[in-house]
């Protein structure tokens, strides 16, 4: 599609009026931008990734902190990656509430795909707008609302306020993944399954979950970096239950251990190779 | 007319399976949107009770209809709104110009290496933006890798700061919202068809004009979408206010945070969260009204 996309812009025009020599240095002005904005977004991750390798000066009794300027080069921070208890349990509630929240939305938000992309039923326009509003609505608004609604029912807020609070805002961003993949798709390829003699339950798993694998699998991922991401309605939900961007952000007002760079450069390159192999698999896949 | 056709097919058959045929989607949607509703929709409304509400976090809060708990926050964080307001626009403002020509050339000149520029732009925020905004507090830091080095060099003065200033705090969060800005941009730049561009060149419309004539407005419901995507979450944000901003650039979200998580003073919390919402959504409906409706179905 792409190939077709992009016949006509190759075929050059001669240019109606001739421009003097001034066009030849033009012509690099808004790759170099667009190369320089990279560099500019990609800038504090390599700053992330250089000052995890950073030695700090002093305080080896207290815990490390990570200094602004470049003191020399050390991979101990690495070797002390468990160093810091409360900074480790951070991580796993993190790694815990992603991987269980986006679970439970990838098989909530996958069915209400399905039943979007398939049926015109009654309340639809009303599921497709509370849809539009879950991803609308800013977060510090749903982390209030959410937070009100424990404090109105009394619960005391942890790890399973985080569990549904994610789940939540997950569920949108499934169901329109896997919708837009559902709506793609040939049913007739379910309907001769069901000819040929098997039953909807038996063609669900056995047709339309392969077909639809790449869009689970887009949502699955997508949920679960939501949840690692997220700051604002882990605060509001998390009660005493600690998660890894919030702990960092606790930190701020006494300064960054070293230990948080070399976590986020481990999550950074897990995260962009598992985006490598989701664009590779998708592609495979259709 | 299909019973004309088949006059030996049962009677009862066809609404049975109609009925089965009609449960379907109320099963397959019924579990998340219970999870939507009683998440989603059932703590908006306890949020609404709880902003007219009185009491203090000791003795507990009482259902009053106190609509004074809206006046009261509007006229103590007058000037906060303000300045929330005024930093979104900024944000969004700048954030489109520095966004338009990248998605411009990325979705017109970036052949098939399209993908792969998406995947630069978006590969920073694999990690998690707290951390990204921490980064940045090391970057402008009064003694840190930019600044302390042109401090020693003597080209910027000792006193010269730029962590703490409102200059931060809005470069913040127009770095963290940039991903929000470029998308709609490029997905719109992207499904413009070539050949209009070339029938304006071979009309003599010189590259500007062909640009100001044909691609800006195509473009329109990218423009559209990225502003909403880009003003919404900088009004709400108090992270980057915290981390780079300093005792002068509180915005609204910072005195919600505060107000809900640590005085616990829950009226005025919510009642600020809720005329947040209020602002943004009328902001929107006017927005939309100014551009045009079919702009947003468009979008």
């Amino acid at each position: 599609m792409s190939a077709i996309a992009t016949e006509p812009r190759q075929v050059e025009l001669p240019a109606p009026v001739a421009r003097g020599p001034r066009r030849r240095w033009t012509r690099f002005l808004l790759p170099t931008y667009v190369i320089a904005f990279i560099l500019y977004l990609s800038f504090p991750i390599l700053v992330i990734i250089a000052f995890s390798f950073n030695q700090t000066r002093g305080g080896f009794g207290t815990s490390p902190r990570v200094k602004t300027t470049w003191i020399g080069f050390t991979t101990d921070w690495y070797g002390r990656l468990f160093d810091l208890p409360d900074l480790t349990a951070a991580i796993r509630h993190s790694l815990t509430v992603g991987v269980l929240s986006a679970l439970a939305a990838t098989a909530l938000g996958t069915l209400l795909g399905l039943a979007l992309a398939r049926y015109r039923f009654r309340g639809r326009a009303g599921a497709d707008f509370v849809i539009f509003l879950s991803i609308s609505a800013p977060e510090i608004v749903l982390g209030a609302a959410l937070a009100s609604f424990f404090v109105a029912l009394g619960v005391s807020r942890g790890a399973s306020t985080l569990f549904l609070s994610h789940t939540l805002f997950s569920i949108a961003f499934v169901a329109v993944t896997v919708r837009a993949r559902a709506a793609g798709l040939d049913r007739s390829l379910e309907a001769a399954a069901m000819d040929l003699g098997a039953n909807p339950v038996t063609a669900f798993f056995k047709v339309t979950l392969p077909l639809l694998f790449p869009g689970i699998l887009a949502g699955f991922l997508l949920a679960f970096a939501l949840s690692m991401d997220d700051f604002v309605i882990s605060q509001f939900t998390q009660g005493p239950f600690t998660m890894f961007p919030t702990w960092v952000f606790g930190a701020t007002r006494v300064g960054i251990p070293p230990h948080v760079f070399v976590f986020a450069t481990i999550i950074f390159l897990t995260g962009a190779t598992l985006a490598m192999v989701q664009a590779l698999v998708s592609r495979h896949r259709t | 007319m299909e019973r004309h056709l088949q006059p030996d097919l049962p009677d009862v058959e066809v609404p049975e399976r109609r009925k089965k045929r009609a449960r379907a989607p109320y099963g397959l949607a019924a579990p998340a949107l219970v999870w939507l509703f009683v998440l989603f929709v059932i703590p908006m409304i306890a949020m609404v009770s709880l902003s007219l509400q009185t009491g203090n976090s000791l003795e507990g809060f009482r259902q009053t209809f106190r609509f004074a708990n809206y006046t009261d926050a509007l006229s103590q964080n007058g000037d906060i709104i303000l300045r929330s307001l005024r930093n979104a626009a900024i944000v969004t403002g700048v954030a489109l110009l520095l966004a338009y020509p990248v998605a411009y050339w990325i979705a017109f000149y970036g052949g098939k290496f399209k993908n792969v520029f998406l995947f630069l732009l978006l590969l920073p925020f694999f990690i998690s933006f707290v951390i990204r905004t921490v980064a940045w507090s090391f970057i402008l830091s009064d003694n840190g890798i930019i600044f302390g080095t042109l401090k020693t060099l003597g080209v910027l003065p000792d006193s010269y700061r730029v962590l703490g200033t409102t200059f931060a705090v809005i470069a913040g969060i127009t770095y963290n919202l940039l991903p929000f800005t470029i998308l709609p941009l490029y997905v719109s730049l992207e499904q413009i068809d070539r050949r209009l561009v070339e029938a304006a060149k071979d009309l003599y419309a010189s590259k500007r004009k062909a640009f100001t004539n044909v691609v800006l407005p195509l473009s329109m419901p990218g423009i559209f979408a990225a502003v909403l995507l880009t003003s919404i979450p900088a009004i709400g944000d108090y992270v980057n206010a915290s981390v780079l901003g300093g005792p002068g650039t509180t915005m609204i979200g910072n005195v919600i945070q505060s107000e809900f998580l640590r005085d616990r003073n829950y009226p005025e919390a919510t009642a600020l969260a809720i005329v947040l919402m209020g602002i943004m959504l009328v902001g929107a409906i006017i927005y939309a009204r100014l551009l045009g409706t079919e702009r947003i179905t468009e979008a």
